[in-house]
């Protein structure tokens, strides 16, 4: 195809994507770096006979107004948004780590900073979510695939919902019924013998039913990849395996997992970009005074009436260089073999 | 092909069967219990006194006579109009997924037919957008929407959304295209059809089941879609899932949970049915990303 038909061709999209992704990041960036101007005050002496005088602060409309039109980026602040204590927090980090003397009060310190505290949660998310949904997700493809025929359709049905169902409605879905009033919850505490039990009052409680969500709502995605993957599985290295002795288990380890490895891969990476984003469980399971993520961090620095844009800006910048990191590797891996192609 | 080494021993095939019937529960019996209790009154939705309750009806039977009752779907509707909601979120899904559908189908058909490099890093860029949390985009977007009056509309949010799921569309359309023979534009050209001509008169009636499979994904993305929807959108042109949301904080404190349970459910509705009629789409839309890696 020539360079001009690729152009005409690629112009829309490249357009709404540079319009509203490429351009959005460098607004980002620039938000995070320049602070809104604050109101310009100015003293007034106000002199009543008799009363005396008294001076008051007052703002001062006009050179407001005039320093906003002279500067409309704002007050160019640097790094200092991302070194303020609901961010990177370094003064704090630094007396932190002269006040304390071993790593567990240090990380306890830290875990105080709200910004160090979302990374947290967003960063022991990914870690727990990402392998029970391979793990989970490659069990179910192997027992789906050994139901009878006409059981299949509908197991892939049902399997399907969690994960194709607005991730909100599935959060409350699940909430209503874990939470100490519903179904689940009370069941819990039944079995645990303890009626005070209940998800709003105890953060780890709170992380568990989380991470737990995470792994109800994508285990669907990766069953259907892995099912996908197993219809293409060649039949004579299975009898190979067979002929040889090889044990169920054996099979599975050593010639289904090997025929599955560019699809885990392929679930892992979307995994890891998913779960970053994570969100939208916090907001249905109100979960948000035990568990912030970071999207949910920025999420709530733009609600409501002060709506505080570079504070958001800020956490905006850090959590895009965070998927920087994340897919720093795949990225590498790719480069390498489209060079090795050419 | 029933070699004696490949039957299962009946308690594997049992383990399997339970298996997989645990997980079929896990998956289903959540959105089941919430549409059964959908119909019954809070003190029997949720499990306070008695969770037989939620069985039985009993307090619904007390409150109005029989064990089933419409007044969540009442309250929402009505009360509440939930029924404006419902309009804009099919406003807005149609838009996404008819623009997506387009602009997607030009991109990728291109993107699958040259041989150049450049593919290769737009393919990779549009990778790296799919990555980005769309709330890092949203805090992008506020500043300038204020401020040339942007904000708020149901325009705005439908062009946000087609360009935030571009990038997927891209990959999905893009895997599909590849997978239609090259052969069959360049005879239409030697048959002296433009680029234009052949994409049109000869691929996109060869790519119908991946346009379908592509735009019910864009379905799915707008119609599930929280942050965008939630942050850029004003009250009177909020989407379902938003005022969902916004019924979680009024009804919580007025004791109208139920007006939010009905709500979910009725949400819930064209998701099941989209998935009933389209699971084979469904699913080779979803492994279509996988086999290309």
């Amino acid at each position: 195809m020539r360079h001009s038909t690729f152009f005409w061709f690629f112009l829309p999209t490249a357009a709404a994507m540079i319009l509203f992704i490429a351009l959005p990041i460098v607004s980002v960036v620039f938000q995070s770096i320049y602070a809104p101007h604050p109101a310009v005050l100015v003293e007034v002496e106000t002199c009543t006979p008799l009363v005396g005088c008294t001076t008051e602060t007052a703002v001062d409309q006009d050179a407001t107004r005039q320093l906003r039109e002279s500067q409309p980026l704002g007050r160019f602040v640097g790094l200092d948004i991302f070194l303020d204590r609901g961010h990177l927090a370094t003064g704090e980090m630094g007396e932190a780590w002269v006040d304390t003397d071993s790593w567990g009060a240090f990380f306890n310190r830290l875990s105080n900073l709200p910004f160090y505290r979302a990374m947290g949660f967003t960063l022991t998310f990914i870690i727990f979510v990402t392998p029970f949904v391979i793990l989970l997700g490659l069990l179910i493809a192997l027992a789906v695939n050994a139901l009878h025929q006409s059981l299949r359709g509908l197991a892939i049905f049902f399997s399907l919902l969690p994960f194709v169902v607005t991730p909100i409605i599935g959060g409350l879905v699940l909430y209503w019924m874990i939470d100490s009033r519903g179904i689940l919850g009370k069941a819990i505490q039944w079995l645990v013998a303890d009626p005070d039990l209940s998800l709003k009052a105890s953060t780890g409680l709170m992380w568990i039913a989380l991470i737990v969500w995470g792994i109800w709502h994508a285990a669907p995605f990766a069953f259907v990849i892995f099912y996908a993957g197993l219809q293409t599985l060649p039949k004579d290295q299975i009898e190979a395996a067979q002929i040889d002795g090889a044990t169920r288990f054996q099979q599975v380890r050593y010639v289904i997992v090997p025929h599955l490895l560019p699809l885990i891969t392929f679930v892992t990476l979307i995994q890891l970009m998913d779960n970053f984003k994570v969100f939208e469980p916090i907001i249905a399971f109100q979960a948000a005074a035990h568990a912030q993520s970071l999207s949910y961090f920025i999420y709530n620095d733009l609600q409501g009436e002060t709506r505080q844009l570079s504070s958001a800006a800020s956490t905006s910048v850090l959590t895009i260089l965070g998927v920087a990191i994340l897919l720093s590797p795949v990225l590498v891996r790719t480069w390498r073999d489209f060079k090795g192609k050419m | 092909m029933a070699s004696f080494v490949q039957k299962r021993p009946i308690g594997l095939k049992l383990t399997i069967y339970i298996f997989a019937g645990l997980w079929l529960l896990m998956a289903a019996f959540p959105f089941f219990w919430t549409v059964w209790g959908s119909f019954k009154v809070e003190l029997d939705f949720f499990s306070i006194a008695d969770w037989t309750y939620a069985l039985t009806g009993d307090r619904t039977r007390a409150e109005y006579g029989s064990a089933f009752t419409g007044a969540g779907y009442e309250g929402a509707w009505v009360q509440e109009e939930f029924w404006r909601n419902v309009i804009n979120t099919f406003i807005i899904c149609f838009f996404v997924v008819c623009t997506s559908l387009t602009i997607g189908t030009l991109g990728a058909y291109a993107l699958s037919r040259s041989s150049y490099r450049y593919t290769f890093f737009l393919l990779i860029t549009a990778l790296i957008f799919r990555a980005m949390p769309p709330i890092t985009l949203v805090t992008g977007y506020m500043l300038p929407f204020f401020e040339w009056n942007l904000w708020g509309r149901l325009s705005t949010t439908i062009i946000v959304l087609v360009a935030i799921n571009q990038p997927f569309t891209l990959w999905m359309l893009h895997s599909f295209f590849q997978s239609i023979p090259k052969e069959l534009d360049e005879s239409a050209k030697v048959d002296g059809c433009s680029q234009f001509q052949a994409f049109w008169n000869v691929i996109i009636p060869v790519m119908w089941p991946g346009v379908i499979t592509t735009g019910l994904f864009s379905f799915l993305l707008a119609y599930n879609d929280f942050i965008v929807t939630a942050m850029l959108l004003s009250e009177e042109n909020r989407t379902m899932v938003p005022q969902i949301a916004a019924f979680l904080g009024t009804t919580y404190t007025e004791g109208n949970v139920m007006f939010a349970v009905a709500s979910v459910v009725s949400a819930m509705v064209p998701v099941f049915i989209l998935v009933m009629l389209f699971q084979r789409q469904i699913v080779s839309g979803l492994t279509a990303g996988a086999v290309k890696g």
